[in-house]
Parts: C-alpha cells; sequence; structure tokens
C-alpha cells in the first residue's frame, strides 16, 4: 500500500532518526512511504481559533496532494500529524473555515477527503501489529520500555480517535510485537511542558522530570517516543534512562537499523 | 473596550458556549500548568462569560497554557477552555507591537539539540 508521507521540518534536522527507521521499516512491512512534494512546514501546533486561517494552509496544501494522487497521509511526528488531522477535521466540520480555505486553493477546492494516518495507526490499522511481530527477527527480549504519548498523539480524542486517551495502548502494543515488556505507568499522557521550554524551562523540567521519576517507578529501562520536543525535553531535563524514537527500535527489532543499502 | 463586544469576539473566535459550564472545576484540577497560572481554566471560563477579558489579556496565564487539550478532553460538559484561552491570547498578540516572541531574541534561546518544533510551535503561540 502507497501513503503519501509529510515528514515535517524537524524529521528533516535534529529528527533524522525518527524519519530514517519509519522509511527502512515501512519498506520492511511492505509500505510504500512516497514523500509530498514540496510540502510546508505545519507550524507545530494547531490553533483552535476558527479564524485562523493562514497558519493552516500548508497543512490544507499537503492533504489536497495526496488527494489528488488517491492515497491516505501519514506522518511519524506527534505534532505534524495533530496539526494536519486538526486541519482535516476543522475542514470537514466547520463551513465557514472551508470556505475560507477553498479561496486560497487553486483550481479543485478541497473538503476534507484525505485519510490522514500516524504512523503508528498505520502499523496497527493497515500492516496490523500480527504481521509486525512476524517480521521481527531481533527481538527485543526482557526489555523494560515505557511509552511515553503525551498529548499531541490522544487529543483532542474527539478528533484524533487514535486510542482511548485516558488508557491507551496502541504503542504498547507495539512494543510487545517486538518482543519487549511495556511498562504502563500513570504520566504517559500528561505533557512533557512542549514548547513552554522556550520561554519557561523551569516548568517544562518540573513536567518532564515527572514523567521520567514516574516511568522509573514503574520499572522502565527506556522511554519511546515520537515526538521531538517531547524527547528533547525529557532527555534535557535529566531523564537517566534512554529517550529513544519508537522508530528506532522498530528498525532494530526489524532488522534494518543498519543500513545495508550503502 | 465594551465588555459585551469583547465577550462576542471570544465566543466567536473560540466557538465555545461558556454557559455549558457547571462549575466543577475538573479543566484546573487537571491542567499540568496549574501551579504557573494567575488565572486558571475554569476562571477564563467564568470570566469570559462575564465579559472581564481585560485582566485576562494582561495576564502571563495566557503563555503558560501548554496547549495540551488536558481540559478539553477531561471536561465532563465539553466546554473546552483552552479554546478560550486561545483565542484571548490571540486577541493580544494580533495587535500591533505586541508579539511576545520576536525573531532577533530566538538565537539567544537556542541550543544544538532544540528541535525546529518547538522554535515553530513558540513562534505559532507567541507571535503573530
Amino acid at each position: 500500500m502507497k501513503f503519501s508521507y509529510f515528514p515535517g521540518c524537524t524529521l528533516k534536522n535534529k529528527a533524522k532518526d525518527l524519519d530514517i527507521y519509519a522509511r527502512r521499516s515501512a519498506e520492511v512491512l511492505g509500505i510504500t512511504l512516497e514523500e509530498i512534494e514540496n510540502w510546508q512546514c505545519c507550524g507545530g501546533v494547531f490553533s483552535t481559533a476558527k479564524d485562523e486561517v493562514a497558519t493552516k494552509l500548508s497543512s490544507v496544501r499537503a492533504l489536497k496532494e495526496a488527494k489528488s494522487k488517491d492515497q491516505p497521509l501519514v506522518s511519524v511526528c506527534s505534532a505534524c500529524h495533530n496539526v494536519i488531522k486538526q486541519t482535516n477535521h476543522a475542514i470537514q466540520t466547520d463551513k465557514e473555515f472551508a470556505d475560507k480555505v477553498n479561496r486560497y486553493m487553486a483550481e479543485e477546492p478541497y473538503n476534507g477527503e484525505t485519510q490522514v494516518y500516524h504512523y503508528l495507526e498505520m502499523l496497527r490499522d493497515v500492516a496490523g501489529f500480527d504481521a509486525v511481530k512476524a517480521k521481527v527477527v531481533n527481538p527485543l527480549k526482557g526489555k523494560k520500555i515505557a511509552a511515553y504519548y503525551g498529548c499531541l498523539l490522544l487529543r483532542p480524542n474527539s478528533v484524533m480517535k487514535m486510542d482511548d486517551p485516558e488508557n491507551p495502548k496502541i504503542m504498547e502494543d507495539l512494543i510487545k510485537a517486538m518482543g519487549a515488556d511495556a511498562v504502563v505507568y500513570a504520566n504517559r499522557n500528561e505533557c512533557c511542558g512542549g514548547y513552554v521550554s522556550f520561554e519557561s524551562p523551569e516548568l517544562a523540567k518540573k513536567k518532564s522530570l515527572a514523567v521520567v521519576e514516574n516511568a522509573k517507578a514503574a520499572g522502565a529501562e527506556m522511554i519511546i517516543t515520537a515526538c521531538p520536543l517531547c524527547k528533547y525535553n525529557l532527555i534535557k531535563n535529566g531523564a537517566d534512562i534512554p529517550v529513544v524514537y519508537f522508530t528506532e527500535l522498530l528498525a532494530e527489532a526489524l532488522g534494518v537499523k543498519e543500513d545495508t543499502n550503502e | 473596550m465594551n465588555k459585551e463586544y469583547l465577550r462576542d469576539e471570544m465566543l466567536r473566535m473560540s466557538g465555545v458556549n461558556p454557559k455549558k459550564c457547571m462549575k466543577c472545576g475538573k479543566c484546573s484540577a487537571t491542567c499540568p500548568a496549574y501551579d504557573e497560572m494567575e488565572y486558571h481554566p475554569h476562571q477564563f471560563v467564568s470570566m469570559v462569560e462575564k465579559g472581564d477579558i481585560e485582566p485576562l489579556m494582561k495576564s502571563e496565564s495566557l503563555y503558560r497554557c501548554l496547549t495540551c487539550f488536558a481540559c478539553v478532553d477531561r471536561c465532563p460538559r465539553g466546554v473546552e477552555p483552552a479554546k478560550l484561552i486561545e483565542a484571548v491570547r490571540l486577541s493580544v498578540i494580533r495587535q500591533q507591537g505586541a508579539n511576545r516572541l520576536k525573531a532577533d531574541d530566538v538565537p539567544a534561546k537556542l541550543d544544538d539539540d532544540m528541535p525546529q518544533q518547538a522554535i515553530v510551535s513558540a513562534f505559532r503561540k507567541y507571535s503573530k
């Protein structure tokens, strides 16, 4: 199956690992990721204001590009996924917003037709975790791994609809499919402080450390995330266990962490 | 500014109906930035309803909200307080010269590991 792939600004720079391992793993699973041509940055945060239009157009153009190829759109970064999915939902449910957006669109209008996936949903709903499990060549046996969802993957649930926002299991199911033990802890869906680290580092520190301490108390030896900013905040604020992108572990489990093409 | 006008603007921008609020306080209880806020999410709801928006516009609380949507998801009445905070914040930074973050301030805040996501997100929240 082919997906239109929206990598996002950070995956081309500070979060190259998130991108590279996502691409390699998809290949193993028989999924083709076609990078959207000329994609533009999603902006990182979705504004819930109904009269905020221009800041959402980059997402709309990506969605429209996927529609023109008749492909679903997938991204790996939690923020890109959140912004693109919320923009798509706003177009589907707010006619005034859709009308405003379409005044910027040349030729065909866009009315929310594209299906939006997060990479994790693609693994669960398209590839299937059983198929992932079957392709694992290096099972991560005995590793105690804590999934860190943060806020953007799950909320607002009325739009994101990825999983139960208070008791998610999609990442835990992936951890199990890779042969490791999933550590469940209370703070896995609480915020790390996000962009506040930019101007109130103390607040971000408090929030990030609460996540790390809670995961460790539950027995975690490692934390996985889909969000570059979560990873940055947890590490910057003193995580003393490894914090890695879920795609890196996936590539390791699937035996494609080392690039065999080079 | 006229209280009624300001209130109607906030309601128009956010799409929120503060009259649905049953004052249970769950939004503030679940807010990860609660300790850092002068006005808490439940106060945004009641103050916007009354049209007391100018004190909110002057408050640092606008910049403490993490946009984590915890109050949006956990409100038993679907009031979605974060949408009001966003509307008030935008009504401040949309004014001339009211950008909280200026491009020239950015280099001093960078470190080698900071993801681009942090910078673009901060611009979205603090500047127009």
